[in-house]
């Protein structure tokens, strides 16, 4: 019991802080936190109604959305991979995009219906066209991007009708990069602190986890002689994914404390480590053993994985506590006062 | 170009809004909170009319509140807020006759200590049905809807429970009913205001803290009372979604507030999500054409190498 106004003895009900007045009354402060974490950030002081979220947290399950953030941007950047091999004649590396990102794009289907509360009503994405629905243009591009997914991998690898198979896989190459960076608008597109501030970054942050990840699988499915764009793809995914990150970090203030703390923290840092690790055992050394390109290749997969949970994480996180809703709007209210 | 492109962004705002050739006067709320007595007949009116079902009969320890806040299945929902402060103009030493008669020391009044008065804030809280809508935005499906009275509505025949529009919406108004899949809030009494009716829960405010009509008459209505309270020395009034100039457009349900909006759980400035979306889309586009190039040039390279 701390300082309630109404009872002082031990018979009191746990937890029932009855407290009349002032500003701790009303619940400002919060002294929970992680274990052994440090704060980066003083923390600042700031009202609310007895510390509970202004925002309603996202409804969706990391499992799902999350992962969809994932195999979304790895089905992307595989199609744009396998097109490029199939115009300058790689075909090991031509065929493992096009499997990765059938794959990848089924597993994204699948995660976004069992997401919706409900799935049977799923084709009511397509009931409008509408701008400024990123979920809705999302479902317009998966719409035309799916399909020539589905048709380059069914004759990649039953060898029939192979005139269509090149169009479908052009064209799949073509949508790739839209599938891939559109999922930094889905969830920057919202009131949640995190997501919505890093707006700038989070497109390019996910094309390069996307980069890592399609590079990664490439290294993993492809020969020696065939894989150097894929080496190429991780080293440049990781680079755009560690400026992206450093970018968010320092423009953010005090709403980025989510990235470096709590579970989103240690996922993020996680990713950041795969995702160097994959740089310099697949980008670096993947060319000369074809170990060293197998675990190059899961390093950059799991790394891309950590980043995207790190991120839907850390969006998580700020929703859950108003300090990240309140003290940025309090901020800029009385920013021309002073 | 830019105009058309932001009528694309944003094209079921008020006025002129969802293609209503004529739309009616756009209704809204104005929560005099000054007057509110939290009673909460306004909870009990919308969980009657609207047939909301019950979110559970918890203690939250906090207040009289045991409601909590808005959500899939509370439309309105009044705040308890206790503190120590003199209300308006009350006098903290208010003259005291004496008669004569035996003392008692008011609580409070002994050498050195603080006064024992305090004030409640109570305010009954409800979907803003904004000028800029972030729910109706990004409403994937079409579900949510301008009315022909500029208020914002759910479709539940349509909504396929994709979940965008709840942490979409800055004020942490509308949710999901986790059993039912599909999202909910309050609609304004759409059935009622269609036939000329006062929505629920302003029929049952007993004070008249909630007032609903014609928007532009609450807020002339507001900004009397506004001047009013401050007249008589209640400066911690102040009028909340009121602005038309504010991060959402303005709210067509706004508030009279006796202290900052947070204290109430209310964001202190509210911005719509989709202002900032043709510079994310720009980002986007930026981001995959980054993409592409990165890509390619790692074809550029020697086979092999």
């Amino acid at each position: 019991m701390s300082d309630t106004d109404v009872r002082h003895d031990d018979t009191a009900p746990p937890g029932r802080d009855a407290v009349t007045g002032g500003r701790n009354g009303t619940g400002g402060r919060r002294r929970r936190r992680g274990r052994g974490e440090q704060p980066m950030v003083p923390d600042a002081e700031f009202r609310s109604y007895y510390g509970r979220p202004i925002l309603h947290k996202p409804t969706w399950a990391a499992a799902d959305i999350a992962g969809y953030l994932v195999l979304g941007g790895l089905a992307g950047a595989s199609s744009v991979l396998a097109a490029a091999a199939e115009l300058t004649d790689r075909p090991a590396l031509a065929r493992t995009g096009k499997l990765g990102a059938a794959v990848a794009i089924g597993g994204s289907l699948y995660a976004l219906i069992h997401d919706l509360g409900r799935p049977a009503r799923f084709v009511n994405m397509l009931r409008v066209v509408k701008p400024s629905s990123p979920m809705n243009v999302g479902s317009w591009l998966l719409a035309g991007y799916g399909p020539q997914v589905a048709v380059a991998a069914a004759t990649a690898v039953s060898g029939r009708l192979p005139r269509l198979g090149r169009v479908a896989t052009l064209g799949a190459g073509l949508t790739g990069p839209a599938v891939a960076a559109y999922t930094g608008v889905l969830i920057a597109d919202t009131a949640v602190p995190v997501w919505h501030d890093a707006y700038r970054e989070l497109p390019f942050l996910f094309v390069g986890s996307a980069a890592g990840a399609a590079g990664g699988l490439g290294l993993i499915g492809t020969p020696l002689s065939q894989a150097a764009p894929a080496r190429r793809a991780v080293l440049f995914g990781a680079a755009l994914d560690i400026v992206a990150t450093k970018r968010m970090h320092d423009r953010l203030g005090m709403v980025a404390e989510p990235l470096h703390t709590g579970t989103s923290g240690r996922l993020l840092r996680a990713a950041q480590a795969l995702t160097v690790t994959g740089a310099v055992v697949g980008g670096l050394l993947g060319g000369r053993s074809r170990v060293a390109a197998v675990v190059g290749g899961l390093a950059a997969l799991a790394g891309s994985a950590c980043t995207r949970f790190g991120i839907f994480q850390a969006g998580i996180t700020s929703a859950e506590d108003p300090k990240y809703t309140v003290v940025p709007q309090r901020a800029r209210l009385d920013e021309p006062a002073r | 170009m830019s105009s058309n492109l932001s009528d694309l962004l944003s094209g079921d705002d008020p006025p002129g809004a969802g293609g209503y050739p004529d739309p009616a006067p756009r209704f809204g709320f104005f929560t005099d909170t000054s007057v509110c007595i939290g009673c909460k007949a306004c909870e009990v009116a919308c969980k009657e009319w609207n047939h909301v079902p019950d979110d559970g009969l918890d203690f939250t320890g906090m207040s009289y509140d045991n409601t909590g806040g808005l959500g899939a299945d509370t439309w309105r929902h009044v705040a308890f807020i206790e503190q120590r402060k003199p209300l308006g103009d009350q006098r903290a030493n208010a003259g005291v006759v004496d008669l004569g008669l035996p003392s008692f020391t008011k609580p409070g009044q002994a050498e050195d200590a603080e006064r024992g008065e305090f004030r409640w804030l109570m305010s009954s809280d409800v979907c803003k049905h904004c000028t800029h809508a972030a729910c109706l935005d990004v409403c994937p499906t079409g579900a949510l809807f301008r009315t022909e009275f500029g208020t914002v509505v759910v479709q539940e025949d349509v909504c396929n429970g994709c979940g965008y529009c709840v942490p979409a919406c800055p004020y942490g108004v509308i949710d999901q009913r986790k059993d039912d899949g599909r999202v909910w809030k309050c609609t304004l009494c759409y059935d009622r205001v269609g036939e000329g009716m006062t929505p629920a829960c302003a029929q049952a405010c007993p004070t008249e803290s909630i007032q609903f009509g014609d928007l532009d008459e609450l807020r002339e209505r507001a900004d009397q009372r506004l001047a009013q309270l401050h007249e008589r020395g209640i400066t911690d009034a102040r009028l909340y979604g009121r602005d038309e100039d504010d991060g959402v457009g303005g709210a067509g349900a706004f508030f009279l507030l006796l202290d900052e909006p947070e204290v109430y759980g209310l964001p202190p400035d509210p911005v719509v999500t989709t202002r900032d979306l043709p510079s994310m889309w720009r980002h986007a586009g930026a981001a995959a054409l980054t993409l592409v190039a990165g890509l390619a040039i790692g074809f550029l390279g020697g086979r092999g190498r």
